[in-house]
């Protein structure tokens, strides 16, 4: 089975208007040593109930948010997504399109892109915003290259409270664009200013910190980015956008870009990917930023129409003076995320980040009634919260007694900071009932007292 | 005909979604967070449920598709994107999950990470894959960095020169600077293949890669490929695949046995997955055995049969360049792919693939000119200068002529090396009588050039909009409502 529609007759009539004798013939350019000789060592083709059958039995070995209560977020978030998105989102006009580059044909995925930008720029109070990035993680990693060639500056000041794998990242493209990486420290939860501000003491060209960050807290932003603006630095911020249903937007706080995570609005968990990083600067950057965007215009009859625009600074056509390489993105994802924003509205938004924000603090209270659990940092926060486990038992045990109860209890966070190597993150959206959170209390204290939860 | 913005349709104080009801104790606001922290207005549209639907429906009837019709655009593959694929990808299974889980209770999803990538790795003829990478340029930029990483590692710091072809995609020149390299172009010669002589002359102490394409963006195949990716060798560089083109050659021959050492799928082109109107993709690269210990961290690794694991400490690996495991979702389409075709089915796939592009070269040579004319790969790139000299008909007119005639234009002004370039990839999946119809058309074009040229310099006439004003795109910028 390969999809190809041609009859045996077809290729005859085809290869006699080519004037070859067999399809063989048609790759003579290619030198006989480089031939392959056998068949490719790839398993057996499988008729299409037989890879329904294989696949859903590969699903079945994988436990997901069906069979498992989930508390685990860390970036990656089960919010509510009305069945409208993934209805509008899979209709083959969308799905089976490419990049838009002929406007006349493409109108539908152009004024949907700019609705995005729209809409992305109403959450976070910035100019500009591009059509979408791989993720968050490379869309931060990418506004701190923009503004290293802003400001000539080839250092960047990052807090040790953003996700672990978005520092990561950074640390990645940083090594191969020669741009130092230096870490500011979190105190009690939070990136203190005290040592930001001693970090910046070299010429950084950028500060880059996490709102919520990755423990939950809410951030400082007013006094973090003082103290960049104090070193003459610029300011990025990952944000949560569900977090913007009731959050200040970062543009009113004078941040220069606002990055983040798109996933939570439209699209599943999916092991995390494919994910939707979203982008958005001030205008002052507008020659500068990384990716694609699309423009209002009209046509030679003044009709209203939509086109990829400041183009000059992509791939394609600046090669490598391009801004960034980045050439494929996220549209559908960016779709989905619209249209989620639609559905749900400025109520729903909001609804659902008071909805978490309730019962994150719901959760964190009956989780911490629970003996020896106790809440590590005491900020304001929104659906996420640390707590710590005093128990002989490792985190991770108590996370694999849980599990037997149906419960995926949280990201255990030693790994990432050995100081926290009792601690879980815990995350609750709306999704989860008053229930659901109780049942986590009851088998987290039979797990802590040593039982099989 | 057009469709108003979504938030020309707003109505404060509609409604649709319907969200849960809070089933905990509620506090104040105040008590939660402080008020500084909150947010006076959210300026979102409001509209009810239906209005949703049919404005997004609206707009997805002014988009055109695949699975509405020819979509020959060179070099992106635009074949059928299988619907069963979209069946599986939405098993429970798969989309929820949750990337942080044990590792114990996503075993399926390891197991098919696993398998693609092993998979890729045979396909390429190479001994390693991930699927880490979003995007091609994603893969070609993790190629760059892990070959920067071992120049580094083997005392090489000072090779930071990446030879490219000037037939080549942007997105490699771009990848290379964004990886701290300086680009050399290296032309191509009357064959359309790269110029050895050039070739020889770039190479030097300071050369850390060469970046070919192959086939090129000719849509010819490299011939002289083993003794270029020797050259390179012995000039102590790396030699790097951009795989855009595999379709031309998969299961017939390997990136691996032409002494690539490194290169990158595109698995939204070669392997069927939808692209989404420019995304998600997936750039899953493969690797020899000199770049296995500079592959991205996490690797999925099977640690007895059946049983799968994570390997974040590997010394040499650049790092993490996604924030989790790369497109997931994606990959578990590719592989509902390669487990429908085989090893058979692959073979069948770029054989057809050249028959088709075959197909259409000799059906249009004699009405365009054809820079390159003898046998060609999965494209072909026709030239519309003739057009142009007789009657200014350039090859954006007949683009947008095509558009008339119901199909989505080629790739048009690319490669960069041949004048009026008209780049045409009609993938596998066509059929004969869809190929004829194109041509048909193609071959009316050119006589509407001679006979009307305005007609065709003055089209598209039937859609939505016609010519856009991009000059007044960029002088006027509006890429947002409400527009600043």
């Amino acid at each position: 089975m390969s999809y190809v529609p041609h009859t045996d007759g077809d290729r005859v009539a085809m290869l006699r208007a080519i004037g070859v004798e067999r399809i063989a013939d048609l790759f003579a350019q290619l030198p006989p040593e480089v031939l392959l000789r056998r068949p490719l060592s790839l398993p057996e083709a499988l008729d299409e109930p037989a890879l329904i059958r294989h696949l859903r039995e590969l699903s079945r070995r994988n436990t997901s948010g069906e069979e498992a209560v989930s508390f685990l977020g860390a970036g990656i978030y089960d919010h509510f997504v009305p069945a409208v998105v993934d209805a509008l989102v899979s209709r083959g006009e969308f799905l089976t399109a490419y990049t838009p580059y002929q406007p006349e044909m493409s109108q539908g995925m152009l004024q949907a892109m700019y609705e995005f930008q729209s809409l992305i720029c109403a959450l976070t109070g910035m100019d500009i915003a591009n059509a979408s990035m791989y993720d968050a993680a490379t869309a931060m990693a990418e506004a701190c290259l923009m503004l290293v060639e802003a400001t000539g500056r080839r250092r960047v000041a990052v807090s040790r409270a953003v996700h672990p794998h978005y520092r990561e990242v950074l640390r990645t493209y940083f090594c191969a664009a020669d741009v130092e990486y230096c870490e500011a420290p979190c105190a009690d939860g939070r990136t203190a200013t005290d040592p930001l501000t001693q970090a910046l003491e070299a010429p950084t060209a950028c500060v880059a910190v996490q709102n919520p960050n990755f423990l939950g807290v809410i951030e400082d932003l007013p006094a973090l980015r003082q103290c960049a603006a104090e070193a003459g630095a610029r300011a990025i911020v990952a944000v949560d956008p569900v977090s913007l249903g009731l959050l200040k937007p970062p543009g009113a706080v004078g941040f220069d870009v606002v990055v983040g995570e798109g996933q939570a609005l439209g699209s599943p968990t999916a092991f995390g990917g494919p994910l939707l990083g979203f982008f958005a600067c001030r205008s002052e950057f507008q020659r500068k930023f990384p990716g694609r965007i699309v423009g209002r215009t009209q046509d030679a009859a003044g009709r209203r129409g939509f086109t990829m625009t400041l183009r000059t600074r992509e791939q394609d056509i600046r090669r490598e003076k391009a801004t960034s390489n980045i050439c494929t993105n996220e549209a559908l994802l960016a779709l989905a995320a619209s249209i989620d924003l639609c559905a749900l509205g400025p109520s729903g938004l909001r609804g659902l980040a008071e909805l978490s924000l309730q019962k994150a603090h719901y959760a964190r209270d009956v989780l911490c009634a629970v003996p020896g659990v106790a809440q590590v940092f005491d900020h304001p926060f929104l659906k996420e919260f640390v707590i710590r486990l005093d128990t002989r038992r490792s985190v991770h045990d108590v996370s694999r007694a849980l599990l037997g109860a149906g419960i995926l209890a949280g990201y255990p966070l030693g790994e990432a900071y050995p100081e926290l190597h009792d601690a879980l993150l815990v995350c609750v959206t709306e999704k989860r009932t008053k229930a659901e959170v109780d049942q986590y209390a009851q088998a987290l204290r039979v797990a802590m007292e040593g039982g099989a939860a | 005909m057009s469709e108003p913005l979504v938030f020309e349709k707003s109505a404060t104080g509609r409604v649709c979604a319907r969200l849960p009801l809070c089933d905990v104790p509620e506090r104040p606001l105040p008590d939660l967070l402080p008020s500084e922290a909150l947010r006076e207005d959210l300026p979102l549209p409001e509209l009810s449920e239906l209005d949703v639907v049919r404005h997004f429906t609206k707009l997805s009837q002014h988009n055109y598709a695949i699975d509405l019709g020819f979509y020959p655009l060179g070099s992106c593959t635009m074949k059928y994107n299988p619907k069963v694929h979209e069946v599986i990808a939405r098993l429970p299974g798969f989309s929820g999950i949750h990337p942080l889980q044990d590792p114990a209770t996503v075993q399926g999803a390891l197991a098919l990470i696993y398998g693609v990538e092993q998979a890729l790795a045979e396909i390429a003829g190479m001994s390693a894959a991930t699927i880490q990478p979003a995007a091609g340029a994603h893969g070609e930029l993790l190629s760059l960095m892990m070959i920067r990483a071992y120049h580094r590692q083997h005392g090489q710091e000072a090779r930071r020169v990446v030879l490219i072809p000037d037939s080549a995609h942007g997105t490699n020149p771009a990848s290379a600077a964004r990886c701290g390299f300086a680009v050399r172009s290296v032309p191509t010669d009357g064959r359309g293949l790269t110029d050895l002589a050039a070739l020889e002359g770039a190479l030097g102490p300071s050369t850390a890669a060469l970046m070919l394409t192959n086939p090129n963006t000719l849509g010819l195949f490299e011939s002289d490929v083993v003794r270029i990716c020797s050259m390179v060798h012995q000039a102590g560089g790396l030699v790097y695949c951009d795989g855009a083109n595999m379709n031309a050659i998969v299961g017939v021959a390997r990136p691996g046995d032409m002494g690539f050492d490194v290169m990158h799928f595109n698995l939204h082109k070669t392997f069927s997955t939808p692209h989404g109107g420019g995304g998600p993709g997936c750039g899953s690269i493969a690797v020899g055995d000199v770049l296995r210990p500079y592959l991205p961290v996490p690797r999925v690794v099977e640690m007895e049969p059946g049983r799968y694991s994570l390997d974040e400490r590997r010394p040499l690996s650049v790092g993490r360049v996604h924030s989790f495991f790369g497109a997931f979702l994606v990959a578990v389409r590719a592989y509902a792919y390669l487990r429908t075709l085989g090893s058979d089915g692959l073979r069948r796939v770029a054989e057809h693939a050249v028959l088709n592009a075959n197909y259409v070269r000799a059906r249009l040579s004699e009405h365009f000119d054809i820079p390159h004319p003898d046998t060609c790969m999965h494209e072909v790139v026709i030239s519309a200068s003739r057009q142009k000299a007789r009657s200014g008909v350039r090859a954006l007119d007949i683009s947008k002529r095509l558009m008339d005639y119901g199909f989505h234009p080629p790739t048009n002004y690319f490669p960069l090396i041949v004048p009026e370039a008209l780049m045409i990839e009609p993938t596998e999946t066509e059929s004969k009588e869809t190929l004829d119809a194109f041509c048909d058309s193609m071959i009316a074009i050119a006589r509407e050039a001679e006979t009307d040229p305005d007609l065709v310099r003055s089209a598209p006439h039937s859609t939505a909009v016609s010519r856009l004003d991009e000059t007044a795109a960029v002088k006027q910028l509006d890429v947002r409502w409400p527009s600043a």
